[in-house]
């Protein structure tokens, strides 16, 4: 079980000024701390250091010091020929670093939020992802997208959607969304390791939250599987599969229901492309029962797509019709008690997780 | 049409590559002579009387302006460019504009306004100079920095104030936000998040009127629209898309750049090739002007010249407004890459301070009559922040309004109304 310690989260976090963890150093004592923030910046500072082709690209990466604070410190470590500040030109430094991956560089190249790589998706789709298939193996393509998605506190419309379901359609790419520290790290590693395009879906508001790392998390040379998901918590009677902030919601609805007897197993997706089917159908056999969570848009999203692999694989051993738990069907308002409504709050999983368990609550109350 | 730009004689000097040393830019209008071309003649800059002795380094060369300006100055040198009425409308705008910011600042280190909230302080000039110059009917595009020119457009203040702090009665009913600022009745087209994403809407706006005017015949339509962006946006592939396709058709359209000399933590002069935005116009084939977004009368004069342009038919015309911001990029940006001095140096040049002291020395105001409206605006910004006090947020049943017009998404039936009001339309069959 997980113990989360809850920071106080700002709608941004500039005012952040964190110190930059050095996690190389060694630690005699059991969990360490860290946030998610550090725990990126030093997959980073990691990774570039240890292969010159590495580079960082995006807006206010440098001198800003990230949009967000996750590069600091690389410009001073690693000069502005490696870490690089790009005037607003998405459509252009995604082509440019599709081009220098082209040719052997390792870009990294970060979006100030996944809304942003909306003018750039033709670089992300048609220039990267289809490359190798379309050069038959000649040209791969070793880039990794990476930054905020999802909705964060009051932003507006168009700061807000999730992005998963529609990098994750696209045959080519491949798709990751950590939830904690230690995902974070080990998946970033990998993806910056991977020969093949990788979109990184991270979530700004978990970008302060603290969580424990042993001490093999913190070794340079730790990084993830791809394509693997991670049971957090194990359970029988429902699962619950989620990704990305929604993983933190699940585990706490999780508790709750322990409450009343439903022991629910939570799976932590970590990655949408290859989406882990094998793991959701094993667990989905043990349980017979499936909740799945998302906060991005209902139609077309990530539930969708485990609910009809779960129904091609393993209806038989469905007991209960699968419930999706997804943001609402609107582009995100702006007002506080609407933005509330819009995004699943852990009461909505519990509900649909008792719903699954016991079919006495009606279904998909509405607004 | 000579687009080609004839080579120019520049008085350009060496960049500075730190961005903290560019000092004072006080570049005005330049005029041609009668007999020039509009594009592809350069002259050295010419300062008036309002700007102080300092050549800019930023800027070497500036394009003509039409004539028309030029006879107006050359008449008599200290001749006033408005009247009382025009004076005491801009200045009231202005403090409207500063007041309106500073108490969005409060309110939202109160907590009563939270997301992203990006303040105008110090760009006033441009927002006034351009838009009290507008109708009703004409249309202004702005960004995300979009409260202060929605309130010069004239969107009440109350109306403002409530959509910033998420209520039902707020221009958007609550769900557009700081950054999502639309009113039909004003012709606010919004309040875009995304950097570029207005230009193309605003020179969609134009070309409707070029349209009406000539498919539908129209025969008076004239409307003209103003899509206001940053420097920053000047680098993005859609800012260039919209000036050729503008030119090419000669839409009624004023590009204003406001150009504050930094994105968020970027300066102009690291991210850009070229910083002189104004010369990207005549690349395009259209006229490219310099101003001094300081100066509100400098901005108006250029303004009127500009939408008369555009008016008259004549296509589109590129403003670059050198301003500055004396906030940061929005309230949860620290601003430590900038320089104190830069900042020293442009506080210097408040709009307001400057307006007052031309209306006082010109005898055109008395400070009475300023102080007057000064306590006016004040009266309008707290009743503002009280009626979005008091306002209700919105209900539940608000979330899923206004998704699409159409109020059911069955589309419109063959008598040309919706289908869902035909008594007749039941959902489940296939044939109707």
């Amino acid at each position: 079980m997980l113990a989360i310690a809850r920071q106080r989260i700002l709608g941004q976090s500039f005012q952040k000024i964190r110190p930059a963890v050095s996690v190389l150093r060694s630690y005699s004592s059991a969990a360490k701390q860290i946030t998610v923030r550090e725990a990126l910046n030093s997959a980073l500072d990691e990774e570039m250091s240890a292969d010159p082709k590495v580079f960082l690209m995006g807006e206010e990466v440098g001198e800003y010091q990230g949009a967000y604070k996750i590069t600091k410190g690389l410009l001073e470590k690693y000069g502005p020929e490696r870490v690089l500040d790009t005037p607003i030109t998405e459509a252009g430094f995604t082509g440019i670093g599709v081009g220098a991956a082209y040719y052997g560089l390792k870009p990294v190249v970060e979006f100030m939020t996944f809304n942003f790589s909306m003018q750039a998706i033709d670089h992300i789709i048609n220039s990267a992802a289809k490359s190798n298939y379309m050069s038959a193996g000649q040209i791969s393509v070793p880039i990794v997208f990476r930054g905020p998605n999802g909705a964060a506190a009051g932003v507006g419309a168009q700061h807000s959607q999730c992005y998963a379901s529609w990098y994750a359609s696209c045959p080519g790419l491949k798709v990751l969304s950590p939830y904690n520290s230690e995902d974070a790290r080990g998946l970033l590693k990998a993806a910056i390791r991977d020969p093949d395009p990788v979109v990184f879906l991270e979530n700004e508001l978990l970008y302060g939250e603290s969580f424990p790392v042993s001490d093999e998390v913190l070794d340079s040379s730790f990084c993830i599987p791809i394509g693997k998901a991670k049971i957090e918590r194990e359970g029988k009677d429902v699962t619950i599969t989620a990704f990305s902030k929604m993983v933190g919601y699940a585990l706490k609805a999780a508790e709750i229901l322990e409450k009343d007897g439903i022991y629910a197993e939570v799976i932590n997706l970590r990655s949408i492309r290859p989406l882990d089917r094998s793991t959701i159908n094993a667990s989905v056999r043990k349980t017979n029962r499936l909740v799945t969570v998302e906060e991005g848009f209902p139609q077309h999203g990530v539930g969708a797509e485990i609910c009809a692999s779960v129904v091609e694989e393993s209806f038989a051993y469905l007991d209960a019709p699968v419930e999706r738990i997804a943001g609402a069907d609107v582009p995100m308002p702006y007002a506080a008690n609407l933005e509330r409504m819009a995004v699943p709050q852990i009461e909505d999983i519990v509900r649909a997780a008792r719903r699954a368990c016991y079919r006495s609550v009606p279904l998909a109350a509405a607004a | 049409m000579a687009t080609a730009f004839s080579a120019a004689k520049f008085t350009a000097q060496p960049f500075p590559l730190n961005p903290a040393s560019t000092t004072s830019h006080d570049s005005s209008i330049v005029f041609a002579k009668p007999t020039s071309l509009f594009l592809g003649s350069t002259r050295k800059l010419r300062l008036t009387s309002y700007s102080k002795f300092n050549l800019s380094r930023r800027s070497g060369t500036v394009d003509a302006v039409s004539d028309v300006v030029k006879q107006k100055k050359s008449k008599s040198s200290p001749s006033l460019l408005i009247t009382k009425e025009e004076g005491l409308e801009l200045y009231e705008d202005l403090v409207l504009g500063r007041a309106f910011e500073d108490m969005c600042a409060q309110m939202y280190y109160r907590g009563k306004m939270f997301g992203f909230v990006h303040l105008y302080n110090g760009q006033e000039a441009v927002s006034t100079g351009f838009i009290k110059l507008l109708k009703q009917q004409d249309s202004v595009v702005s960004t995300y920095r979009d409260h202060v020119h929605a309130l010069s457009k004239g969107v009440p203040a109350r109306a403002v104030m409530s959509e910033l702090f998420g209520k039902t009665t707020g221009c958007c009913r609550g769900q557009g936000g700081s950054m999502h600022m639309f009113s039909r009745e004003h012709n606010v087209l919004g309040g875009f998040a995304f950097i570029g994403e207005g230009i193309p809407v605003a020179t969609g706006a134009a070309f409707t009127s070029k349209y009406k005017r000539e498919v539908l015949k129209e025969a008076d339509c004239d409307h003209v629209t103003l899509a206001f962006f940053g420097d920053g946006t000047c680098n993005n592939g859609q800012f260039f898309e919209c000036l050729n396709m503008a030119a090419l058709w000669k839409l009624p359209i004023v590009f204003v750049v406001e150009n504050n000399l930094w994105a968020i933590g970027m300066s102009h002069l690291r991210a850009t090739s070229d910083p002189h935005i104004y010369k990207k116009g005549p690349a395009f084939g259209m006229p490219g002007i310099h101003v001094d977004g300081m100066d509100v009368l400098k901005v108006r004069e250029v303004a009127k010249e500009a939408i008369g342009r555009a008016r008259r038919g004549e296509g589109p015309t590129l403003v670059e407004c050198e301003t500055y911001r004396f906030r940061g990029h929005s309230l949860a940006d620290p601003d430590e890459l900038r320089d104190p001095a830069e900042k020293a140096h442009y506080a210097a040049r408040d709009p307001i301070t400057a307006l007052k002291k031309y209306l006082i020395e010109n005898s055109l105001a008395s400070e009475a009559e300023l102080k007057t409206i000064e306590k006016k605006i004040d009266e309008v910004v707290e009743d503002a922040v009280e009626f979005a006090d008091e306002s209700p947020v919105p209900a539940r049943s608000q979330l899923l309004e206004n998704v699409f017009a159409d109020p059911k998404g069955f589309g419109i039936g063959p008598d040309g109304r919706y289908r869902c009001e035909d008594p007749k339309f039941t959902e489940g069959t296939a044939h109707v």
